[in-house]
């Protein structure tokens, strides 16, 4: 399983985790679930456009993304997202599909592109891989403060001069590529799973927000290898196993967090009952 | 007269008989989905939708490939997913919640692995593209009655329920003082918008229903302030964008790629994002000429839950 | 001497270790107008809650017309504290003040002359015919508490509850609802229990009173209750109550004194109490 076309697999789908371990620590913190949610969605559209047009995969899901990412920034302005932001993501969805249905590779297109395709990279894909993956940590490790300081305290941030919108639009942009170079991975739908999956797991470990992060990308990594060696033995889809596990992650978490809360006695009784 | 009617409508439009049921099934849909739905926006469930359509993905395939109609599976996953939620209380968490997350997240990975099983088990290749993205034509003419049969449940539920449920929308403490049941009527609630969301998953696909369910609702609803009134409303714009998109997905098999057809559920999605689109324009030019004293009030958002 | 139509009996509410509740008493007679008094984080809305079955009591009973609230439940008018009314929200004041007349009962409701007649009427009582048609969420926050006293007061309850409904109120606008609220119930004979922290918008029209005080209360009219001696016992420590122009003032007591046990105590700063 380590020989030949699977290399590729394994170097493309480790530098994956790594981002999505790195990024998903943010997403998890800024609660930007909805984001990692309905930014696939869009390169879904993108990718389905892409193939269509003759251009390549990454690309169109590049391009979509952030337009996705772009649109949910300066609409977020407004607000909680409503009902138009919503249609028109399930809207990019019918498109992706609408596209699909013009090439005549149909089925199996929607399929990989939803739910991942591990034997379909190859290795023209390793490099524009590394390269957007370097990119996002890169940023990340450039903005970790400011970006840290205006996620928890977005007040305090403003007053340091830290402008909220503008790492919200930064924090968009990474978040856009990280998801477009997942996708090829484990799919449009199933990105989020693994994005805030091992994150949240990471949380229930430990309070310090480097060791989450660095405890994030362990887990994704445990979570993606996992994922391939049992796509590989079993033929099911990765994304099966990539669901499954980041589902398995986060309640082994929880597990730790809630015998370790019984194990020390609770000092403070602070919390009021709800209702 | 058929020279007029050509254009708009491809030869053969009348006589197919899968165009008959994709128009009868898409009423049927749409009357259960509208009703419903404008409940769903008013006591700001919009997500459910989503969530629904995760969870009737694995329902779908599930019974795609144990070899029963996905219409089944998806009234059985969303039935379960309904108890779930009204057992964590998902209600109340707007939105995303980590943990809901990650079930969702699970339950589309288990339904990859469904998909996967149908494809190579029974090598047919359709049921990915049918269970998410739907597919109007391709309904069996059996399963109409069971349509029909749900789409009447659902309707009688939200209808028979109206004055309690609008009630305890409002403040479930007023109704819970009322003597109102609050929890079972929310639940009996929550059960309908599964099975509308089930019937919208086998129309439009399980991913794409959430437009049907919430789109002609939040539309009608920026239109009217009277709650039946919105729920007709809804109910005709849905059947609107169903049958426009009906005719539009028979008219594209002349349209390039010849032969091929796009889909229906895309363009429904469309129309239902044009149609909530267009329903914001009356607010925004009243807006401007405004001089109502009452607009705009602020609200107080504490409310101590019941429960 | 007919029933009283509400009758707490002895309950006790604790939660997490803490008394909210303790063995509170104390009954309303029919067309009494009875206000609950106490600062905030006294228990008044847990009690309102218990009376309305929301929640349960540790111990004690609750009887609403001679029958136990355990026993199911009672139509009561209740106007809670705060309300959450989207300002989308597709409703009507005229179609919420509506629902109070049939929201239990299921199905659509049916247009009837009689049925639009009591909703006039009502909207006639609470003076807001001008916005019956607007949309509930978009009206202030006074005129959609008149709103829910008429949504209240349509099914002819025989008691009404009102959490707090002058909180937020100026003094002038207090003691309009209160004279609004005193003259609907007396024309209709509805007992009244009215939650507040401010004793004076009620005094003129209060028939009795009910103190609480850290989970404890103390009930009868106002000249038995706002006393010195009562009140001091009430809190469990030294209170005054002075008298200025018809209001009162409740202020706990500088200097020495002797609390319940009979141990000195002293007290730095007069603090003004209610």
């Amino acid at each position: 399983m380590f020989s030949g076309f699977m290399v590729n697999a394994w170097e493309v789908a480790s530098i994956v985790a790594v981002v999505a371990g790195v990024v998903g620590f943010f997403t998890v913190l800024r609660g930007s679930a909805f984001a990692a949610h309905a930014i696939p969605n869009g390169s879904f559209a993108g990718a389905a456009g892409a193939s269509l047009v003759g251009v390549s995969t990454l690309l169109g899901l590049g391009v979509f993304a952030l337009a996705g990412a772009l649109g949910i920034g300066l609409l977020g302005r407004r607000g909680r997202h409503d009902v138009a932001t919503a249609l028109a993501l399930v809207m990019m969805l019918g498109l992706g599909a609408l596209f699909l249905g013009f090439s005549e590779e149909y089925a199996p297109a929607v399929y990989s592109l939803l739910f991942g395709e591990v034997l379909g990279i190859s290795s023209n894909d390793v490099a524009p891989t590394a390269i957007l993956g370097l990119l996002c940590i890169l940023a990340i490790a450039v903005l970790y403060r400011p970006l840290m300081l205006s996620s928890i305290l977005p007040e305090v941030g403003e007053a340091h001069g830290v402008s909220r919108f503008r790492m919200e639009m930064l924090f968009l942009t990474v978040l856009a590529l990280a998801t477009a170079m997942t996708v090829p991975v484990v799919g449009t739908l199933l990105i989020f799973s693994l994005m805030i999956g091992a994150p949240a797991a990471a949380r229930s470990f430990t309070d310090s927000p480097p060791v989450a992060m660095a405890l994030s990308v362990v887990f994704a990594l445990l979570i993606v290898w996992i994922a391939i060696a049992a796509s590989y033995e079993t033929n099911y889809p990765i994304g099966f196993f990539v669901g499954t596990g980041s589902a398995v992650s986060y309640t082994l978490g929880r597990g730790w967090a809630a015998w370790r809360a019984r194990r020390e006695p609770v000092a403070h009784d602070i919390r009021p009952e709800p209702g | 007269m058929s020279h007029f009617l050509t254009p708009v409508f491809a030869p053969g439009f009348f006589q197919s008989e899968a165009v008959h049921i994709a128009l009868g099934v898409g009423t049927l849909v749409a009357i259960a989905t509208g009703t419903v739905g404008v409940f769903t926006v008013m006591r700001g469930q919009s997500f459910a939708g989503e969530a629904f359509g995760d969870i009737g993905t694995t329902g779908g395939s599930g019974a795609f490939l144990v070899g029963v109609g996905p219409l089944w599976g998806f009234v059985v996953g969303n039935l379960l997913a309904a108890a779930a939620m009204e057992t964590i209380g998902i209600q109340r968490t707007r939105g995303r919640d980590l943990a809901t997350g990650i079930v969702l997240g699970a339950s589309i990975g288990l339904a990859a692995l469904f998909l996967y099983l149908t494809t190579t088990e029974q090598s047919t290749t359709g049921a990915t593209v049918t269970i998410l993205f739907g597919s109007a034509f391709a309904i069996a003419g059996s399963t109409v009655p069971l349509i029909l049969l749900l789409s009447l449940l659902v309707l009688g539920l939200i209808l028979v329920l109206y004055r309690p449920l609008l009630l305890a929308t409002v403040s479930p403490e007023m109704a819970a003082a009322r003597g109102i049941p609050v929890r079972t009527i929310g639940i009996l609630y929550l059960l309908a918008l599964a099975l509308a969301a089930a019937l919208a998953a086998i129309t439009i696909g399980s991913i794409l229903g959430t437009a049907l369910l919430v789109g002609p609702a939040a539309s009608a609803l920026r239109l009217t302030k009277r709650p039946l009134i919105a729920m007709l409303t809804a109910a005709g714009m849905g059947i609107g964008a169903m049958w426009l998109g009906v005719v539009l997905a028979y008219d594209s098999y002349e349209w390039p790629p010849v032969g091929h057809g796009w889909p229906v559920s895309f363009f429904v999605v469309t129309l239902v994002l044009v149609l909530y689109l267009l329903s914001g324009l009356p607010a925004r030019r009243h807006r401007r000429g405004s001089d109502d004293p009452y607009s705009a009030s602020p609200t107080l958002h504490a409310v101590p839950e019941s429960r | 001497m007919s029933e009283n139509i509400l009758a707490v009996q002895s309950v006790d509410v604790r939660l997490s270790g803490r008394t909210i509740l303790d063995q509170v008493s104390f009954d309303v007679a029919p067309g009494e107008f009875t206000g609950l008094i106490g600062s905030n984080g006294a228990g008044k809305t847990t009690l309102f809650r218990v009376i309305l079955g929301l929640q349960s009591a540790s111990a004690g009973d609750v009887l609403i017309a001679g029958r136990s609230r355990a026993r199911g439940h009672q139509r009561v008018g209740f106007v809670p504290q705060k309300f959450l009314l989207d300002p989308d929200l597709p409703l009507r004041a005229r179609d919420l003040v509506g629902l109070g007349l049939d929201a239990h009962r299921l199905g659509v409701p049916r247009p009837s002359r009689v049925r639009r007649a009591l909703i006039e009427e009502m909207l006639e009582a609470v003076d807001a015919g001008r916005f019956a048609d607007t949309r509930v969420g978009r009206l202030s926050g006074g005129e959609q508490q008149r709103i829910l006293i008429a949504h209240a007061l349509i099914a002819r309850p025989r008691l009404l509850l009102l959490d707090e409904p002058l909180a937020n109120l100026d003094l002038r606008s207090a003691h309009e609802v209160v004279a609004l609220l005193a003259k609907i119930t007396r024309e209709q004979e509805i007992a009244v229990l009215i939650s507040a922290h401010e004793i004076n918008p009620l005094i003129g029209v209060m028939d009795r009173i009910v103190y609480l005080a850290s989970g404890r209360a103390v009930s009868g009219t106002t000249d038995e209750v706002v006393r010195a001696d009562v009140l001091s016992k009430l809190y469990g420590h030294h209170v005054d109550v002075l008298n200025v122009h018809g209001r009162v003032l409740i202020v706990a007591g500088a200097g020495e004194d002797t609390d319940l046990a009979g141990h000195e105590v002293a007290f730095p700063d007069t603090e003004i109490v209610s």
